[in-house]
């Protein structure tokens, strides 16, 4: 695959942003100042970075991720900040302490939050595709669903209507082995996610979820083929959810050999070495991209720690259209 | 000026805001080539084509998560369920999606799921309900459902105009009913959402009701003045967010209420309006708010179980004395 050097080093700062900001929340978590729940994407980073990569902002590319797709937000231009204060029920984060982790939504920059009932987005992202085509647009739309996430009815009937309607969109399917505690051997019967839209004539990838270059190779060949008419693609890619469900689950049910041997195919020591055998990057650059990170999320934290809570009254309003609205929270 | 059915003022409606808005779209089972289940959609698809009227795999959910995404960016969609009582499987996405979206995200979902609703047809479980207490209860979604031909076609086209996802609910005994058959203008204009309206003065007690049951306060009504009760009727219009003012301004008339309404007892419109009525008119009040509604069952098929199910005149008579007496 044709990627520059300076594209790859971008991947691997992506996905180490996205693994080192989630330490700090984890951090920010034990330290009681994250309420609720923290849900990491460790492990699972490549998935996320690589295919929302594949995205052109400029077209009007627009993404929903998950709640393990931390990733794919940065990479679409949301700044550490602004997941620090969601994270920490600021006043001016994006959803005003309305809602929690990496329920954002900016439109402008081409991406929509999630909700916890799965499949939803996916249905709704059919929607934001036919508008981009009633409006003329030539944009392609992204959006994630995990091996649990594609057991619900919404999943189904988004998929056939993506198809049937043959919208400009990419479905990622996240498979990392577990939903919460069940493993996909007690979601279904087949092996592959990708399987279950072969009924619907939704062409299919599969590929390893834990390769960004191959995660980045297969998603740009949907998304181009999405934006020159040829409608929806899944891609399902095969990962591992290195941590429990959330921070409160210590994975007990999860084999340790298991553990182990995943640990192996971790998705940034991959493509470190990747880089390196290519001489694309030394040590010296990686060590580079370290400190980059660590002065921004530095200066990010502090911004995001230095925010208002919101006073209590602020609970009230812009449920409808005709309320005072709150201001419009800032990037 | 011509003399139009219900049905008849919904198609209008909506044929004049593709006119006028090249955002509004429709979707739905069944609505382009056939027109509709009930034909509120005839002709549409030749006029408007198959970019703008679509027909959708059977997929509540599908049809209203597309209507929700594509209201966020900027259309103004209209999503039919041909029988109301199927909006049950889309219920995630307008309770947890459309309804919190603006409150979370700041961003409206402008989009219509339209329908017909109720009863007295035979329809049995499944083509018979009234869905609006299902929905009462959730902050973020507005609820529409017109009596007449005129506030038919005014309220539609506010739905569509509205910044907010909007239910609107379509009453089928009423959709060719000759009898309530109204001159219509044929101007644009529109009914404001959120506002009731008097069908009837009168001044010892006040029947608050919508849809078909109206004409059953009306009957009754007229039933009523032979005994020398007067009755005034209050015509909800909007269920969600329903028009206080109205609502307490009649009860501080008469200081009698009867609320009358199809959908079931448990948990319905009833019980929230008598407890606002109860919250802030209650030293008005010259008796108890009284429940007219239909029985705590499915709706049956049989027509001499549905009668049984459903409001009857006999039934708001029943209340008014028994009022009176106070």
């Amino acid at each position: 695959m044709d990627l520059s050097k300076e594209k790859q080093l971008e991947l691997l700062y992506y996905m180490r942003l996205t693994r080192s900001l989630e330490d700090r929340l984890d951090n920010l978590f034990k330290q009681g100042k994250i309420v609720g729940g923290l849900f990491r994407s460790l492990g699972q980073e490549a998935t996320a970075v690589g295919s929302a990569y594949a995205l052109d902002s400029k077209q009007g590319d627009i993404v929903s991720p998950l709640t393990r797709d931390l990733g794919a937000l940065l990479v679409m231009g949301a700044q550490p900040r602004e997941v620090f204060a969601n994270y920490l029920w600021r006043a001016t984060s994006l959803s005003r302490g309305r809602d929690q982790n990496i329920h954002i939504t900016d439109l402008r920059r081409g991406f929509i939050g999630t909700i916890s009932p799965l499949g939803t987005l996916v249905a709704v992202m059919n929607g934001v595709m036919l508008a981009s085509r009633m409006q003329k647009k030539k944009a392609v739309g992204m959006v994630y669903i995990g091996d649990g996430g594609t057991s619900t009815g919404a999943f189904h009937e988004a998929a056939n209507f993506a198809a049937v309607q043959n919208l400009p969109l990419v479905i990622v399917g996240e498979n990392n082995a577990y939903a919460y505690t069940t493993p996909t051997t007690k979601q279904m019967r087949i092996l592959n996610l990708a399987d279950r839209v072969k009924a619907y004539g939704m062409p299919s990838e599969i590929i390893d979820g834990n390769d960004v270059l191959a995660v980045y190779g297969s998603a740009q060949r949907a998304v181009d083929k999405a934006r020159d008419g040829g409608g929806p693609t899944f891609i399902e890619a095969k990962t591992f959810r290195m941590r429990g469900h959330a921070a409160h689950d210590n994975q007990s049910y999860v084999a340790k050999e298991v553990i182990e041997q995943w640990k192996k195919r971790d998705p940034i020591a991959h493509l470190e070495k990747v880089l390196r055998d290519s001489r694309i990057a030394d040590e010296k650059d990686l060590a580079s991209v370290e400190e980059k990170i660590n002065n921004v999320l530095n200066a990010d934290l502090e911004w995001a720690e230095s925010q208002p809570s919101p006073a209590p009254e602020e609970a009230v309003g812009g449920v409808y259209a005709t309320e005072d609205q709150p201001k419009a929270a800032g990037a | 000026m011509s003399s139009i059915t219900l049905l008849e003022a919904i198609r209008q409606g909506l044929w004049e805001e593709m006119e006028r808005d090249n955002r509004v779209f429709l979707l739905g089972e069944d609505i382009g080539i056939y027109g509709g289940a009930f034909k509120v959609t005839e002709g549409f698809l030749g006029k408007f084509g198959d970019q703008r009227v679509i027909d959708t795999p059977i997929s509540e959910s599908a049809i209203v998560g597309a209507a929700c995404g594509a209201a966020m960016m900027g259309m103004r969609p209209v999503a039919e369920m041909q029988f109301i009582d199927f909006i049950s499987c889309c219920f995630d996405i307008l309770t947890n999606y459309a309804a919190t979206s603006r409150y979370r995200q700041g961003i409206g979902i402008p989009m219509v799921v339209r329908g017909p609703c109720g009863g007295g047809v035979h329809g049995g479980p499944f083509h018979s309900q009234n869905v609006e207490s299902f929905f009462l209860n959730t902050p973020g979604l507005k609820m529409v459902e017109p009596s007449n031909p005129y506030d038919a076609k005014g309220l539609i086209k506010a739905a569509i105009r509205d910044d907010d996802p909007v239910l609107f609910f379509e009453h089928k005994f009423l959709y060719r009913n000759p009898a309530i058959k109204q001159e219509v203008p044929s101007d644009d204009y529109i009914v404001p959402i959120g506002k009731a309206a008097i069908r009837r003065e009168g001044k010892d007690l006040s029947i608050i009701t919508y849809g078909a049951m109206v004409y059953t306060a009306l009957d009754a009504a007229e039933k009523l003045k032979l005994e020398g009760i007067d009755a005034e009727i209050l015509d909800l219009r909007t269920l969600l967010p329903f028009d206080r003012e109205a609502v307490l301004e009649t009860v501080k008339k008469t200081s009698k209420v009867i609320i009358l309404h199809e959908a079931t007892r448990t948990g319905g419109m009833a019980g929230e309006l008598t407890a606002v009525i109860n919250e802030s008119a209650f030293e008005y009040l010259d008796g108890p708010v009284m429940r007219v509604t239909s029985i705590d069952t499915p709706v049956p098929y049989a027509p001499p179980l549905e009668e049984f199910f459903m409001p009857q005149v006999d039934d708001v008579l029943k209340a008014a004395r028994q009022l009176a007496a106070y």
